[in-house]
């Protein structure tokens, strides 16, 4: 997206400097012409085949029938907080009669739950894909720099990473469910059990990229650049922070890349499973339901799902950008 | 006593072949304040010598006694000049060589002290206008000045030079030897430098040290350069004594040391002697 947006921009800046030559327009065509042809397009091959595509619920939703259906999804969400506020502003004013009257009266003061909207599950999966992949983040990049300084923990550690790294979400969530409901006890939760199942299984599919990425990074560290460490008696830590970190940062990035892509993808399929609350548990329920709405909704869904992947991937982008010492690099 | 020696050194690499002997029976002493060069075909074994004195290699037997103490590990007191310069290319000119003197002199000089030195260093080398400029930022022949400047921060009691200008341009390359004798008229470091380049050897050594081939490689003349200093390389474009120390390395390189490759194909070893005639 960014990339989509500098390039115009840079075009618009260098269009108020100086005067406007043809290059520049070109250019400001290219750039912001070539994108929107696409999206074009595509709105048109969808359309198209939207059109020909019968369901027993209707026809498969269209570019028109999602943009209502995004708009109705945004007025639910609207009403639903407003109707919030006026039930507590009716307990407010009722409340208030109460003590005019007598000054001792014993009020409630009642909380009010909304019901979950569609913009309710957007919020708790991204917290749970967020807890989830940093909590990966955090077991993996530690653990990748101790794998990637020593041959000897790779060649025993690496078997195990290679057969736990295929394994599909879907295999992990009864295992992981079973055991949080039999670990997590607690009168007062402070988190739900769903969350935890969410996030753990999030977990344990996004952690693998970064795990073996970094190691790789780690690994790679030019030889030279052990030497000179090695000449300067550097200490272990000192090591780590000032010739590995900084060497196997790219590195590091590929795979947290790669991990937030999985982590979004795996969230989305475990909540749809284990009916956990999030944008997963918003699809199974439209299918569920089988309205004649129901397809947009998914549909809406679903765009909404890749755009915030894409935003995702974009935002550990920026992090490596503002982290990484190679802003030379060719980052896409 | 000298003030380095290295006595009877060999080295064995252990490979799926079974051991490699790369050296065997090494012994030179170096005094305080000598420059000395290694040279020899490529692959004989001079890297391998000098990473021995640097500590990041040990020997299998015998080994290398500075100021009467044996050298089994790295350490800045022995400082590398590598051949592709291994500055860490996200720190700055003077991060690099801060890295160094933050390491060698953490208990013994202050913040200012070491700032001092620092830009001491960089300026020793005629590196002070690009100081804050990265590795990437800043040309070859620059890389290798700073990388002279970290090894001369660490004030080193033996400064050892692995092929230091090998990957730089004649006229850059000229340059930083001028630079290198500058620097040891000045200061009277103890230097070891290897090298394959016979002008370089003659004109910047005390001593130049000629390796056999490998494998099993071991010294095979020493040459004494008893040339006034400070050396100026274009009046000793016609001094006949620099051109006889000249050919006599050349003569010890390609007669006595002349590389021929084992090859069984006689079809192939013809070929090959006639590349090496030409070389």
């Amino acid at each position: 997206m960014l990339s989509f947006l500098q390039a115009p921009r840079q075009a618009v800046s260098s269009y108020f400097e100086g005067g406007i030559t043809q290059d520049q327009i070109a250019n400001l065509l290219k750039a912001i012409g070539l994108p929107v042809l696409g999206f074009l397009c595509f709105l048109l091959l969808w359309q198209f085949a939207a059109n020909n595509i019968v369901t027993s619920l209707g026809n498969f939703p269209g570019p028109s029938e999602v943009t209502t259906q995004f708009q109705t999804l945004v007025a639910e969400h609207k009403e639903e907080r407003a109707n919030v506020a006026k039930k507590y502003e009716r307990q407010k004013v009722r409340n208030e009669k109460k003590l005019a009257k007598n000054p001792d009266a014993k009020v409630k003061w009642r909380t009010y739950k909304s019901r979950t909207t569609f913009f309710d599950q957007i919020l708790t999966s991204l917290w749970t894909v967020l807890c989830g992949f940093l909590v990966a983040s955090f077991i993996a990049i530690p653990l990748g720099i101790i794998i990637g300084l020593s041959a000897n923990i790779y060649s025993a550690i690496n078997p195990i990473i290679q057969t736990l790294k295929p394994v599909s979400p879907l295999a992990w969530l009864p295992l992981v469910t079973m055991v949080v409901s039999a670990v997590y006890v607690s009168d007062n939760p402070s988190v739900s059990k769903s969350f935890l199942v969410s996030m753990i299984t999030v977990s344990l599919c996004s952690l693998w990229p970064t795990l073996i990425n970094t190691a790789v990074g780690v690994a790679a560290v030019p030889k030279d650049l052990v030497n000179v460490s090695q000449v300067l008696r550097l200490n272990w830590l000192t090591h780590v922070y000032k010739i590995v970190i900084p060497s196997a940062i790219p590195m590091i990035f590929t795979g947290l890349r790669l991990s937030i892509g999985i982590a979004w993808m795996v969230l989305i399929a475990a909540e749809m499973l284990a009916q956990n609350p999030g944008l997963g548990k918003f699809v199974w329920d439209e299918f569920q339901n089988g309205s004649s709405n129901s397809l947009g909704r998914i549909m809406v869904a679903i765009l909404v799902i890749g755009f915030i992947g894409f935003l995702l991937d974009r935002i550990i982008l920026l992090i490596q950008r503002v982290v990484s010492w190679d802003k030379s690099s060719v980052i896409r | 006593m000298s003030f380095l020696e290295i006595s009877q050194a060999s080295i064995e690499f252990p490979t799926p072949k079974g051991p490699f002997k790369a050296l065997d029976n090494v012994n030179l002493h170096i005094k305080q304040g000598e420059f000395v060069s290694l040279i020899g075909h490529s692959g004989c074994g001079k890297s391998t010598v000098l990473n021995i004195i640097a500590g990041l290699y040990q020997a299998t037997e015998g080994g290398v006694i500075l100021e009467g103490k044996e050298v089994n590990e790295p350490g800045p007191e022995r400082a590398v000049v590598f051949q592709n310069h291994s500055l860490l290319p996200w720190l700055s000119a003077y991060q690099n060589v801060e890295l160094a003197v933050k390491q060698v002199f953490k208990k013994t000089k202050t913040k200012q002290e070491m700032k001092d030195w620092i830009e001491h260093n960089l300026e020793l080398v005629h590196m002070e206008h690009a100081m804050h400029k990265r590795p990437d930022e800043i040309s070859g022949g620059m890389k290798q000045r700073v990388g002279i400047a970290r090894a001369l921060a660490m004030q080193p009691k033996v400064l050892l030079m692995d092929e230091p200008f090998g990957a730089l341009d004649a006229l850059t390359r000229a340059h930083l030897q001028d630079s290198v004798m500058e620097i040891q008229e000045k200061l009277g470091n103890t230097i070891i430098m290897i090298t394959h380049d016979v002008d370089e050897a003659v004109l910047l050594s005390d001593r130049i040290v000629m390796m056999t081939n490998g494998p099993a490689a071991t010294i095979g003349e020493i040459l004494t350069i008893d040339l006034e200093r400070p050396r100026d390389r274009l009046a000793l474009a016609d001094d006949k004594q620099y051109n006889d120390y000249r050919t006599e390395v050349l003569r010890f390189l390609y007669e006595k040391q002349r590389k021929v490759e084992p090859i069984s194909n006689a079809q192939k070893k013809s070929n090959i002697d006639k590349k090496s005639q030409v070389a």
